[in-house]
């Protein structure tokens, strides 16, 4: 037999400390939520507001402040000059939320300050311009596919967790119809994922579909912790931070799910044995190995890419670091708290009580 | 146990496929005796990696319509004419409707009869003007305005094509989008500007006579005789720079870019380069008789509203060749030789995105991806072997598998390679191992209830099947969600973690139990298992 990191007689009481762990919990989504009250909500990257950028790449190492300077005669409306990626790169962004003028003048212009004004030799390798009318869809299709994500996820749990696909189609449909019926008023996106969020908790909690609630509520937590971490630091969201949200989503439930496929297992097998408390604790401790290795091995790759992956993909790579991070805290410390609270819903066994 | 034959066959079976399609990916590979045979050309890579041009392009379906419109109340006005019933010039209300004039009220039925029998439109209402004339507002039906659209975005994509083709873009891709957009993907392109003005050019070219009668100040007053209007006449400067003047000329276009066959860039005398036209034998019967009956009069030649030149006609001219002088430098002359060979666009188009990378990134880009999995996999390969032993090995072994098998399924089905791809193959390292771990695990924790080998692999990988199935499954579903909302490199990052959950399902469960089994096969049932 090989390494071990978690002893296999390991037994940690998770469930014991769950008030501990939901303080941690609220404490890091209030602080993201406060940041986005105080900022006005997310700060979009270009896909989403529309704008221009230019990144240029500089031979030596140079300040933020002296790229400004030297671009600041274009008057360029709404210039923000950023670097880019990790500090050896000297990658910078230039970016301008004009739409008056071309990206050909844009361009022009640019390199022609950049070589009056910088001793150093530059390359502009990248230029991206997006419409105000692409950016405002662009924003309403990655929130439509944040919900559909959520809702399908739902869905999937419900039906295959606990062999409830009458529940779960029936949350579907309750579900499409109240989205449809808010779309009716006209509301704008970011209110009908609230709405649905709202929706399906609600019908996860009516219907007992506590797997489901569970999952749910850990992944909706890694994504506003995420989201939360982003505002605090300062990032862009952007379309790949979009796909790094999802990417989580899937994650965040990837873990949890094993953890709650072991409880179930668990639960059958040792019904009247042992109260559901323990067995939580019992399961969440079995799949603790597994769990850290998994993250383990996960993380060290997305570091990587964090590290050699260059600017491009440096965001990306931030945002998947935190996600994993919080969507294994979360499976084991949100998800299977929630659970333990609302009961192991197995349906036979309410209707064996009553 | 009697079927691992044939699973080791069909598993190496599988393994030979994909390794047949991701040889080629490899530099030196495609181009020697061994690329000759395997089947495809390797991995597509995105324009993030390649470096190049994405442009969105909004078409400008009201000006279509509008267009459309005209053009179609100049038919029923020439129609009308034959059958000797007068109309004033239609005017376009909207995107719908236009209003006409019929002079003569006694003409009415004759005129409903030509407007049945001639156009598209049907009487939305009239009304008897003061003296003889009846007012009257005509509107195309709803299907008619879907056809049109379909039609405007149809020739739109047509053009442009035409247009890159003659460029000379290695592989272009443009294809229709949602709500009136077309999307252009330029690969390798290291000009963006100058492919920018070639797609969006509408390249509408008009002939119209100048009317040097009128009086410029009082036209730049606003006041113009019916059937003129005010244009810009533009003078090169020697900078390269245009000066404008204004100048008046008659409404009706005389000749337009339909007629023209082909264009030509030539040099003049002094080497100044000029585009020569050829029209078509309609266009060319047009020119002549239009030459002779205005021979002293000047004739301007517009470009998308401005006049670049406008010449004197000196003579008849036969044999349907005109030329377009500007001085143009080579470069401008040849763009514009290509947009008016491959035809004007049916309306105007802007660009709504545009996403332009340089082959310098797109290197980089690659290098960086490249170098991170590869320090990312040989960090996971080491650690897992110092965790699991000889289980470590076996999951090193169809980690490998696995990035072959991804490499080897986006070149067999032709997907691209974005840098968000690169991402998701390197998420993919992280995950695939989870499937083992979790397989392992189980088989550690058999082995501590007193197991045999056997039983605890056996046991392990039955009841851990089903948990990463269902793991997997809504991966998968945001995978396929990713996919469906996002575009370009999104997509790539959607495809190549589905392509990767898939082939570690396949080589985590499947290929790692084929190895254990061949590991058990011969062992005596007390053997101590390496995990």
């Amino acid at each position: 037999m090989g390494l071990q990191i978690i002893k296999p007689d390991t037994n940690l009481d998770f469930i014991g400390i769950r008030k501990i762990a939901f303080i941690v919990s609220a404490v890091l989504i209030l602080a993201g939520l406060g940041s986005l009250a105080i900022k006005g909500g997310p700060k979009y990257g270009i896909d989403f507001a529309g704008g221009m950028i230019v990144q240029v790449k500089i031979d030596k190492a140079i300040g933020v402040g002296d790229i400004k300077d030297a671009v600041e005669e274009l008057k360029l409306p709404g210039l923000v000059v950023q670097t880019l990626g990790l500090e050896g790169d000297h990658e910078y962004l230039i970016r301008t939320s004009s739409s008056n003028i071309t990206s050909e003048e844009v361009r022009t212009k640019i390199n022609q300050a950049l070589t009056d004004n910088l001793k150093a030799g530059f390359e502009i390798q990248r230029l991206e311009m997006v419409g105000p009318k692409v950016g405002a869809d662009l924003r309403s299709q990655a929130l439509e596919a944040l919900f559909y994500a959520v809702l399908l996820i739902a869905v999937y749990i419900s039906g295959r967790f606990e062999q409830r696909w009458t529940a779960a189609a029936v949350m579907a449909a309750a579900l499409a119809g109240g989205v449809y019926g808010i779309g009716l008023l006209g509301l704008d996106m970011g209110w009908l994922i609230l709405v649905a969020l709202v929706i399906t908790l609600g019908l996860c909690w009516y219907l007992k579909l506590n797997y489901a609630l569970g999952a749910v509520v850990a992944l909706i937590h890694d994504v506003m912790i995420t989201v939360g971490l982003f505002s605090i630091m300062n990032k862009e969201f952007d379309l790949t931070i979009i796909a790094a949200l999802l990417t989580i989503v899937g994650y965040s439930l990837n873990d949890t799910i094993i953890v709650f496929d072991r409880i179930r297992e668990n639960t059958n097998a040792k019904q009247g044995k042992l109260t559901f408390g323990k067995i939580i604790n019992l399961s969440v401790n079995q799949t603790l190995s597994r769990t850290i290795l998994t993250s383990g091995t996960t993380l060290l790759v997305v570091l990587c890419l964090y590290v050699m992956g260059g600017s491009v993909i440096h965001d990306f790579a931030l945002a998947l670091l935190i996600g994993i991070t919080v969507g294994t805290y979360s499976s084991i410390f949100v998800a299977s708290p929630i659970l333990y609270g609302f009961g192991p819903s197995e349906p036979r066994e309410t209707e064996a009580e009553a | 146990m009697q079927s691992l034959r044939l699973r080791a066959i069909l598993a190496l079976l599988i393994v030979l496929v994909g390794l047949a399609y991701m040889l080629p990916s490899l530099p030196g590979v495609k181009d020697s005796a061994l690329g000759k045979i395997l089947p495809g050309n390797g991995i597509n890579l995105g324009l993030d990696l390649k470096g190049g041009i994405h442009l969105t392009l909004g078409v400008d379906m009201k000006t279509a319509m509008d267009n459309n419109l005209a053009r179609l109340g100049d038919d029923l006005k020439a129609s009308a004419r034959e059958q000797e019933v007068y109309i004033l010039r239609p005017t376009v209300l909207n995107e719908t409707e236009i209003e006409v004039t019929l002079i003569k009220a006694e003409q009415k039925d004759a005129f409903e009869g030509v407007i049945k029998d001639y156009s598209p439109f049907a009487v939305e209402q009239s009304a008897q003007l003061d003296g003889d004339k009846v007012k009257y507002v005509l509107s195309v039906p709803a299907t008619y305005r879907s056809e049109i659209e379909k039609l405007t975005m149809d020739q739109a994509i047509k053009t442009m094509r035409n247009r890159i083709d003659q460029f000379g873009v290695a592989e272009p891709d443009i294809r229709k989008e949602q709500g009136n957009r077309i999307q252009v993907q330029l690969p390798g392109l290291k000009d963006p500007e100058r492919a920018i003005k070639i797609i969006g050019q509408t390249a509408h070219l008009e002939f119209k006579m100048v009317d040097d009668a009128a009086d410029l100040k009082k036209a730049q007053q606003g006041i113009l005789a019916p059937g003129r209007e005010l244009s810009v006449l533009l003078h090169r400067q020697p900078n390269g720079s245009y000066s404008e003047s204004p100048i008046v000329l008659r409404k009706d276009a005389v000749l337009t870019g339909e007629y023209v066959s082909d264009a030509q860039v030539r040099l003049d005398q002094w080497n100044n380069a000029y585009v020569a036209l050829t029209f078509n034998a309609r266009g060319a019967k047009i020119f002549t008789d239009l030459t002779t009956d205005n021979v002293n009069k000047r004739m301007a030649i517009v470009l998308d509203g401005k006049v670049y030149s406008a010449p004197v006609i000196r003579e008849r001219i036969s044999g349907g060749k005109a030329s377009i002088t500007g001085s143009f430098t080579r470069e401008e002359a040849r763009d514009l030789a290509v947009v008016l060979r491959a035809g004007s666009l049916p309306a105007p188009v802007t660009i709504l995105e545009q996403r332009a990378v340089g082959p310098s990134l797109g290197q980089e880009s690659i290098n960086n991806g490249i170098m991170s999995a590869m320090v990312g996999m040989a960090a996971v390969l080491g650690f897992m072997i110092i965790y699991y032993g000889f289980g470590g090995v076996v999951a090193d072994i169809v980690l490998v598998l696995n990035i072959m098998l991804i490499m080897g399924g986006l070149a067999a089905f032709g997907a691209t390679l974005t840098l968000p791809g690169i991402a998701g193959i390197i998420l993919t390292i992280g995950m695939a191992v989870d499937a083992n771990v979790i397989i392992y695990e189980r088989i550690r924790e058999e082995l501590r209830r007193g197991l045999s080998a056997k039983q605890s692999v056996e046991e392990g990988y039955g009841r851990a099947t089903l948990t990463i199935l269902d793991a997997n499954v809504t991966t998968v579903i945001a995978a396929i969600i990713l996919y469906q909302f996002g575009t370009g490199p999104i997509r790539g990052f959607a495809v190549t973690l589905t392509l990767g959950i898939i082939t570690s399902m396949f080589t985590a469960i499947f290929v790692s139990r084929i190895l254990f089994d061949l590991y058990l096969k011969h062992r005596a049932d007390n053997a101590k298992l390496s995990i």
